[in-house]
C-alpha cells in the first residue's frame, strides 16, 4: 500500500518538477475556461475569403496563427538569455528596422510603387542580414564590452524605430505584389494559415541544429559558467554572439510575418510590446531568466500560452489598450506560483495536511 | 606588489568616478552647445526651461538610481506616471475632487505599487524585471480602464497651480522690447530639487541608505555583514514606486491631463538618466546628484539636435540611443581598466 | 553549564531534502580556547556553522551561550547580536564600500552614519591591527588578503564572544598566516573563544588548544591537542586506520618505455598577461614534476600560460620537438594537454549540468561542434569513470552542484582523463578536499604516469609534491629561481630555495 502510495508521489512529483507542466497546466487552464464559456471557441470552419479561397478559420486557427511570431522570437530569445543570463529588449523596435528595410528593397524607396522592384527573397534576405547585423550589434555590446544584455539592448530598443523610420524616409510605402501578402495570411488553395507553415519550418530547423550540432551543450555550459567553458575550449563571446545574431535572423522571419499582414508598416505600432511577450514565453517554460539550463520546446509552447491568454481575453471582449493589465494579473499569479519560496511553503503545508489526516486515520 | 603607485583610479571609489565623467560631460556638452548654437542656449530660461518639463523625469529617474543601486530594475515607472496621471485628472474633472485629494491619490497608488512589486521581489524573490514588467503592463492596462480618451483638466483649483510660476531672482533676460523678462521656475522643479536633496542625504548618511549599496554590491555579503537584504530590496521599491507616484503627479501639473499614451517610454529615460549618471545596472554604484545630471544631460542633448534644425522625431531616439551607447562604453572601458590596473 | 564555558551545543539536528547533515551533535566553546572543528568535507562542519550563525536553522537541539542561556538563533544578525562573530573563506564584505564602512555597517546605532567618527575609528583599528589599508579606501582596490584581514578586523572590533574563522587562511600566503594566528593568540588572551576550521593539518597543531572531530554528520569526539597525534586524527577523521600515506611513491615504479627522453612539451621565454615572467618549462614522457612555490609566487600562472588560458603574449612553445602554437586552451587541448584548474569552483564544475555532461564536455568540444555525441555514447562515457574513479553519484543524470567536493574534482579528473591526453596538468587538485580522496588522485597520478603520461602537479602541501613528483620547478616572486630534483628532493631545501639562501 505504502509503496504505491510513493510510486504515485514521485510520479507527481516527476510530473510537476517537469518544465512542460507549467505552459501545459496554463493551456489546459485556459481551455477549460473557454469551454466553459462558450463551447463554441474550439470550432474550426472551412470558410472561403474575400478572394474566394478556401480557408480555415475559428479561435484556435488564430491563436496559432497570430502566435507565430512570437514562437519564432521565443527560439531566438531562449538562446539568449541561456548564453548571457539576460534578454533582448529590443526585438520590437528590430522587427521594425528589418520589416523597414524589407519594404525599402521591394518598392525601391518608392511609397507607392506599381510592381515590386526586387524579389521577395531578395528582400528577406536583405531583412535577414539587416536582423543579423543588429543582433550582433547587441551581441558585441554583450559579448565583447560586457554590457549587460538589458541595457545594451535599450540602446535598439530606444533607436529602433526612429531608424526604421529613416530608413524609408518617414514614408509608410505599401507593397503592390498580393503574393507578398501569401507569407501573413493564406496561399490560394491552402486553408491552413502560411505563418503555420513557417513557425513548423523554423522549429524544425531548430530541432535539426540542436539535435546535429553542440549548440544547446555550448549555450548552457557558457550560461552556467563562462570561465569553465572556456577552459574546455568553448569561445564564450563567440557563443553569446552567436545566440544574438541567431536572434537576428528569427526577427527577420517575424519582420516578414509581420510587415505581409498589411503589405506595409507603421513603426510605432508594429510588433510593439512583443518583446515583452518574448521574454515572457521562456519564463512560462520555465526557463530560468538568469540564463543556464533551457528547454526550448517549453519556450515554444509559452508563446502559443501567451496567443492563447490573449485570444481568450479578446473574447471575454476585453479592449486591446486594456488587455495588458489582464496579463499582467496572469503573469503574475503564474510567476508567483512557479517561485521556489511559494512552492516550498506550498510543500510543507501540504506536507502538514497529509500528516494530519494519517493522524486522523 | 606595487600598490604604493596610486592612479587616479585608485584613490577615487567607483562612484565619484563615474560622477565625475558625468559632470564634466555635461558641463562641456552646455558649453558646446552656447557656443556653437548660441541662440537660446544663452538664456538661463532654456535652462529653466528643461528642469520644468524634466521635473518628473528627475524625480522617477531618482527613484530608479535607488533601485539599481540596490541591484534591482522597476520598469513600471512610466506606466505608474501615466496611471497617476489619469486617476488624478478623472479624479479633480469628473468628480470635482480637491487637489489635497488628489495629491494623496497620486501618493496612494505610489505606495500601493511599491508595496505589492517590493513584497514579490524583496520576499517571494522573484526577478524585478519580470515584477515590474507585468506592474507596467497592468498600470498602462488599468489607465484605459479608468478612461479611455485623453482629455484636459478644466478644474480652476489645479489650473492656477498649474501656471504658478516661482520667479528666479537675478535670472531673467531683457527681450527685445526692453521688458525685463523674469526666469521662471513651476512648482514641481521645486518639489523635484528637495527630493534631489533629500534623496542625496538619505543615501550618503543614513543607515537605510548606506544599506541599499551594500545590498547592491553583494547580496551575500550584505546578509553576512548583518543586513536585513529582503527589508532593503523592499525599501528601495518602496521609493521607487512612491518617487513614480510623485513624478506622476508632477507630470500631471506639467501637462494638465489624462491620457494612457503619457509617459511613453519614460522608465527607458530614466534608466537611460541613470547610467549617463554613473549608476551601474550592476548594483552598488551610483549617485543622485549624478542622476539629476544625466538627466540634465540627456535632455540637453535633446534640445540641441531640435535647435540644430533635426526636428524629425527619429532624430530624438537615435540621439539618445547613441548617448546611452557611449556612456555604456565609457563605464565597460573605465571599469576594465580600472580592473586592470588592479591586477598589475 | 560549566563556568568557563561561553557556548554549548546539544543535540544538533540538521536534515536537508535526501540528506540527514547533522546528528545529534555536539559541540562546547571555552573563554580564551582556540578549538579547530575537523572533518572530512561534507562531515558536516559548514552546517554546523551555519547553524551557529543562523543561516540554517536546526532542526533540534540547544545552543547555549554565557550569561544569555538557551537561544534562538534565525539569522546572521541575530547571532551578531549575540556576540558571534564569523570570518569566511570567501570575502564576505562589499567590494564597492569603503574599508571603514565594511567594518562597520550592519552595526552601528541610530540612523545616520557619522562618517568622521567610524572613519578614525576603522584608521585606529587598522593601525593596532597592523592591517595595510586605510579607511576610505574602496575595498574593491585592496588585496584579497587585505580584504580578508579587514573582514577579520570587523569580527574583532564586534566585542565577540565567539569568533569562527571558517577557513580563513587558504588564500594568504605564509607571513599573512603568520599575522592572522598572532592576532587570534592575542584575542584568546582577552578571553575571546575561537572556532578554527581548517584543511591545513599543520596550522591546527600550531595554535589550536582543542579538536573536535566530526564524520559523515555525526560527533566523533572531542579531544586536547596534546592528547591527538596527527596520524589519529587523519584516522579519525576517515573513521579508518590510515595506511601510512608516504609511501604510495615506489609502490608502482615509473614508466619505463623506450621514449621515455622524449621531451613531451617543451616551453621557452613564455609568458602570459597574467604578469609572469618569462619561463622556460619541458616535461618529459611519463615524468611527474610540479612547479612550487608560495601562494601568489605564480605557480598556477604558469601553467596557465601553457594550456593558454591567460594570454600568451610571449615564448615558443613545441611539442614532441615541433613548434606549435598555443593561445587558448582549445589549441591546447587538441595538442593533448589537459588542465585541471585550481579554483574548482569557478573554472571547474558547470554547476547545473548533469555528471554526464561534465565528464563529456572537453572530448566533445574537441570533437567538434558538429559532432555532438549520442546519448548512449555520453552515458558509456560517463559510467566507466564513474566505475574507474570510484565517483559517488545518485545517477550520471545528477547535476554536479549535489555532488560533494572531493567527487565534484574526480568528475572534473575524468573529463580530462576522458580526452586521453599526453600531459596533464593538475593544478591544486586535493584542495579542499577530504583525506580520503587526495590520496586516491595521487595514486592515481602516479598510475597515469606508469602507463606514460606526463603530469604536472601542484599543491600547497609540500608533502604531497615530495610524494608524487620526480622533479620540482620552484618559484619565487613570479620567476622561475630554480629546479630540484633527486636528492635534493627535501623539504628542507625546497624551503630555502623558496626563500632563497645559497646553502641549507
Amino acid at each position: 500500500m505504502s509503496k504505491t502510495d510513493k510510486n504515485e508521489m514521485s510520479f507527481v512529483k516527476k510530473l510537476v518538477s517537469n518544465q512542460l507542466f507549467i505552459p501545459i497546466m496554463a493551456l489546459l487552464l485556459l481551455a477549460v475556461i473557454n469551454l466553459i464559456n462558450d463551447p463554441g471557441f474550439f470550432k474550426i470552419t472551412l470558410g472561403t475569403n474575400n478572394a474566394g479561397n478556401p480557408v480555415l478559420s475559428g479561435y484556435l486557427i488564430t491563436i496559432l496563427d497570430y502566435g507565430s511570431e512570437l514562437g519564432i522570437l521565443a527560439i531566438g530569445m531562449t538562446l539568449v538569455t541561456a548564453a548571457s543570463g539576460g534578454q533582448d529588449i529590443s526585438v520590437g523596435a528590430t522587427i521594425a528596422i528589418a520589416g523597414s528595410a524589407m519594404l525599402r528593397v521591394l518598392c525601391g524607396g518608392n511609397s507607392r510603387p506599381t510592381e515590386i522592384q526586387a524579389p521577395i527573397i531578395v528582400a528577406f534576405l536583405v531583412a535577414c542580414v539587416v536582423g543579423m547585423l543588429c543582433g550582433a550589434f547587441n551581441g558585441m555590446l554583450v559579448a565583447i564590452f560586457k554590457i549587460q544584455p538589458m541595457i545594451a539592448t535599450l540602446i535598439l530598443f530606444t533607436a529602433g524605430r526612429s531608424i526604421a523610420a529613416w530608413i524609408n524616409n518617414n514614408e509608410l510605402p505599401i507593397v503592390p505584389d498580393p503574393k507578398f501578402a501569401y507569407f501573413g495570411s493564406f496561399i490560394p488553395g491552402i486553408p491552413i494559415p502560411t505563418t503555420v507553415f513557417i513557425v513548423i519550418a523554423c522549429v524544425i530547423v531548430i530541432a535539426v541544429v540542436l539535435k546535429f550540432t553542440n549548440l544547446g551543450l555550448y549555450t548552457q555550459a557558457v550560461g552556467i559558467n563562462e570561465n569553465s567553458s572556456r577552459l574546455n575550449g568553448i569561445n564564450p563571446t563567440f557563443i553569446k554572439f552567436l545566440s544574438f545574431v541567431i536572434l537576428g535572423i528569427c526577427v527577420a522571419v517575424a519582420a516578414l510575418i509581420k510587415v505581409s499582414r498589411l503589405s506595409t508598416i507603421n513603426y510605432s505600432v508594429i510588433a510593439k510590446d512583443i518583446e515583452m511577450d518574448a521574454i515572457l514565453a521562456v519564463a512560462l517554460g520555465g526557463n530560468a531568466l538568469s540564463g543556464g539550463k533551457f528547454n526550448m520546446w517549453a519556450s515554444i509552447l509559452g508563446a502559443y500560452v501567451i496567443q492563447f491568454l490573449t485570444t481568450t481575453l479578446y473574447k471575454f471582449n476585453v479592449s486591446s489598450d486594456a488587455l495588458a493589465a489582464y496579463k499582467a494579473v496572469v503573469v503574475i499569479l503564474l510567476v508567483v506560483f512557479s517561485a521556489p519560496t511559494v512552492r516550498d511553503y506550498m510543500a510543507q503545508l501540504s506536507k502538514k495536511f497529509t500528516n494530519s489526516k494519517k493522524e486522523v486515520a | 606588489m606595487s600598490r604604493d603607485k596610486k592612479g587616479i583610479f585608485d584613490k577615487m571609489n567607483d562612484t565619484n568616478l563615474l560622477l565625475t565623467i558625468t559632470i564634466v560631460i555635461f558641463f562641456l556638452m552646455y558649453l558646446g552647445a552656447v557656443i556653437f548654437q548660441g541662440g537660446g542656449f544663452t538664456k538661463p530660461q532654456m535652462f529653466f526651461n528643461i528642469l520644468n518639463s524634466n521635473a518628473a523625469l528627475i524625480i522617477t529617474a531618482c527613484g530608479m538610481s535607488v533601485v539599481m543601486i540596490t541591484g534591482g530594475i522597476d520598469i513600471s515607472v512610466g506606466g505608474v506616471v501615466a496611471l497617476v496621471s489619469m486617476c488624478c485628472a478623472v479624479y479633480l474633472d469628473k468628480h470635482n475632487g480637491s487637489i489635497i485629494g488628489s495629491v494623496f491619490i497620486a501618493i496612494g497608488i505610489g505606495i500601493l505599487y511599491g508595496l505589492i512589486q517590493g513584497f514579490l521581489v524583496a520576499y517571494l524573490d522573484i526577478q524585478p524585471f519580470i515584477v515590474s514588467l507585468a506592474g507596467m503592463f497592468f498600470a498602462r492596462g488599468m489607465t484605459t480602464i479608468v478612461n479611455t480618451a485623453p482629455f484636459n483638466v478644466a478644474n480652476e483649483q489645479f489650473n492656477a497651480l498649474k501656471l504658478t510660476r516661482i520667479y528666479v531672482p537675478g535670472m531673467g533676460t531683457t527681450n527685445k522690447k526692453g521688458i525685463y523678462v523674469p526666469a521662471y521656475v513651476e512648482i514641481g522643479v521645486i518639489v523635484a530639487l528637495l527630493i534631489v536633496i533629500l534623496l542625496f542625504v538619505v543615501l550618503r548618511w543614513t543607515k537605510v541608505g548606506r544599506n541599499f549599496y551594500a545590498v547592491g554590491g553583494n547580496k551575500q555579503s550584505a546578509l553576512m555583514l548583518g543586513i536585513n537584504v529582503k527589508r532593503t530590496k523592499f525599501y528601495s521599491h518602496m521609493i521607487c514606486s512612491t518617487l513614480a507616484g510623485i513624478g506622476g503627479y508632477v507630470y500631471f501639473l506639467h501637462v494638465g491631463s489624462g491620457s494612457a499614451s503619457h509617459a511613453m517610454g519614460m522608465e527607458m529615460n530614466a534608466i537611460a538618466s541613470s547610467i549617463i549618471g554613473g549608476t551601474m545596472l550592476t548594483g552598488g554604484v551610483g549617485n543622485i546628484i549624478g542622476t539629476f545630471f544625466g538627466v540634465l544631460s540627456l535632455s540637453t542633448i535633446q534640445n540641441i539636435v531640435s535647435s540644430a534644425g533635426l526636428d524629425q522625431a527619429w532624430w530624438t531616439g537615435i540621439t539618445i540611443a547613441a548617448m546611452l551607447c557611449i556612456f555604456l562604453l565609457i563605464q565597460s572601458v573605465v571599469m576594465a581598466q580600472k580592473k586592470k590596473a588592479l591586477k598589475n | 553549564m560549566d563556568e568557563k564555558k561561553v557556548l554549548e551545543m546539544k543535540g544538533i539536528d540538521k536534515t536537508f531534502p535526501n540528506v540527514r547533515a547533522l546528528r545529534n551533535v555536539d559541540f562546547s566553546l571555552c573563554e580564551g580556547e582556540i578549538h579547530a572543528l575537523m572533518g572530512e568535507n561534507g562531515a558536516g562542519k559548514s552546517t554546523l556553522i551555519k547553524v551557529l550563525t543562523g543561516v540554517y536553522t536546526k532542526d533540534a537541539g540547544t545552543i547555549t551561550l554565557k550569561g544569555k542561556g538557551e537561544v534562538q538563533i534565525h539569522s546572521p544578525q541575530d547571532a551578531q547580536k549575540l556576540g558571534i562573530s564569523t570570518v569566511y573563506q570567501e570575502i564576505t564584505l562589499c567590494p564597492n564600500l569603503t574599508v571603514a564602512e565594511n567594518m562597520y555597517i550592519g552595526r552601528t546605532e541610530g540612523a545616520l552614519t557619522n562618517w568622521k567618527k567610524i572613519n578614525e575609528a576603522a584608521d585606529k583599528l587598522l593601525k593596532s591591527l597592523e592591517i595595510p589599508a586605510t579607511a576610505t579606501q574602496q575595498l574593491s582596490n585592496c588585496s584579497i588578503a587585505v580584504q580578508q584581514m579587514v573582514a577579520i578586523a570587523r569580527a574583532v572590533d564586534m566585542d565577540c564572544k565567539v569568533l569562527i574563522l571558517d577557513e580563513p587562511t587558504s588564500s594568504l600566503d605564509e607571513q599573512e598566516v603568520e599575522k592572522l594566528f598572532g592576532l587570534m593568540r592575542d584575542l584568546k588572551k582577552r578571553g575571546v573563544g575561537i572556532i578554527f576550521v581548517t584543511h591545513f593539518l599543520d596550522q591546527v597543531y600550531e595554535v589550536c588548544d582543542k579538536i573536535t572531530v566530526l564524520r559523515d554528520g555525526g560527533l566523533v569526539g572531542e579531544y586536547e591537542i596534546k592528547d591527538l597525534p596527527r596520524v589519529q586524527l587523519v584516522a579519525k577523521m576517515l573513521g579508518k586506520e590510515l595506511d601510512d600515506l608516504s609511501d604510495i611513491k615506489g609502490e608502482g615504479g615509473t614508466y619505463e618505455g623506450k621514449d621515455k627522453d622524449e621531451k613531451i612539451f617543451e616551453a621557452k621565454d613564455l609568458q602570459s598577461n597574467a604578469g609572469i615572467k618569462p619561463f622556460d618549462f619541458y616535461i618529459k614522457k611519463g615524468e611527474v614534476n610540479g612547479f612550487t612555490g608560495l601562494l601568489g609566487s605564480g605557480r598556477s600562472e604558469c601553467v596557465r600560460a601553457i594550456f593558454g588560458a591567460d594570454r600568451v603574449i610571449n615564448g615558443t612553445v613545441k611539442m614532441h620537438g615541433k613548434s606549435v602554437k598555443i593561445n587558448k586552451p582549445l589549441d591546447a587541448m587538441k595538442n593533448g594537454i589537459a588542465y585541471l584548474p585550481e579554483d574548482r569552483k569557478k573554472d571547474g564544475i558547470i554547476q547545473d549540468l548533469s555528471v554526464r555532461e561534465n565528464i563529456v564536455m572537453a572530448l566533445q568540444v574537441l570533437t567538434g561542434f558538429f559532432k555532438p555525441f549520442s546519448k548512449a555514447q555520453q552515458y558509456a562515457f560517463a559510467d566507466e569513470y564513474i566505475k574507474k574513479l570510484n565517483i559517488k553519484t545518485a545517477s550520471a543524470d545528477t547535476p554536479i552542484k549535489s555532488l560533494s567536493g572531493g567527487n565534484q574534482q574526480k568528475v572534473i579528473l575524468a573529463r580530462w582523463l576522458l580526452m586521453h591526453p599526453e600531459y596533464l596538468i593538475l593544478d591544486e587538485p586535493t584542495r579542499g578536499i577530504d583525506v580520503g580522496t587526495k590520496v586516491d588522485i595521487q595514486k592515481l597520478v602516479l598510475e597515469l604516469a606508469k602507463e606514460g603520461m606526463s603530469v604536472t602537479f601542484i599543491s600547497s602541501e609540500t608533502d604531497e609534491m615530495l610524494r608524487t613528483c620526480s622533479r620540482l620547478v620552484v618559484m619565487r616572486d613570479r620567476k622561475v629561481v630554480g629546479e630540484l630534483s633527486g636528492e635534493d628532493l627535501t623539504q628542507n631545501k625546497i624551503m630555502s630555495t623558496i626563500a632563497g639562501e645559497s646553502k641549507s
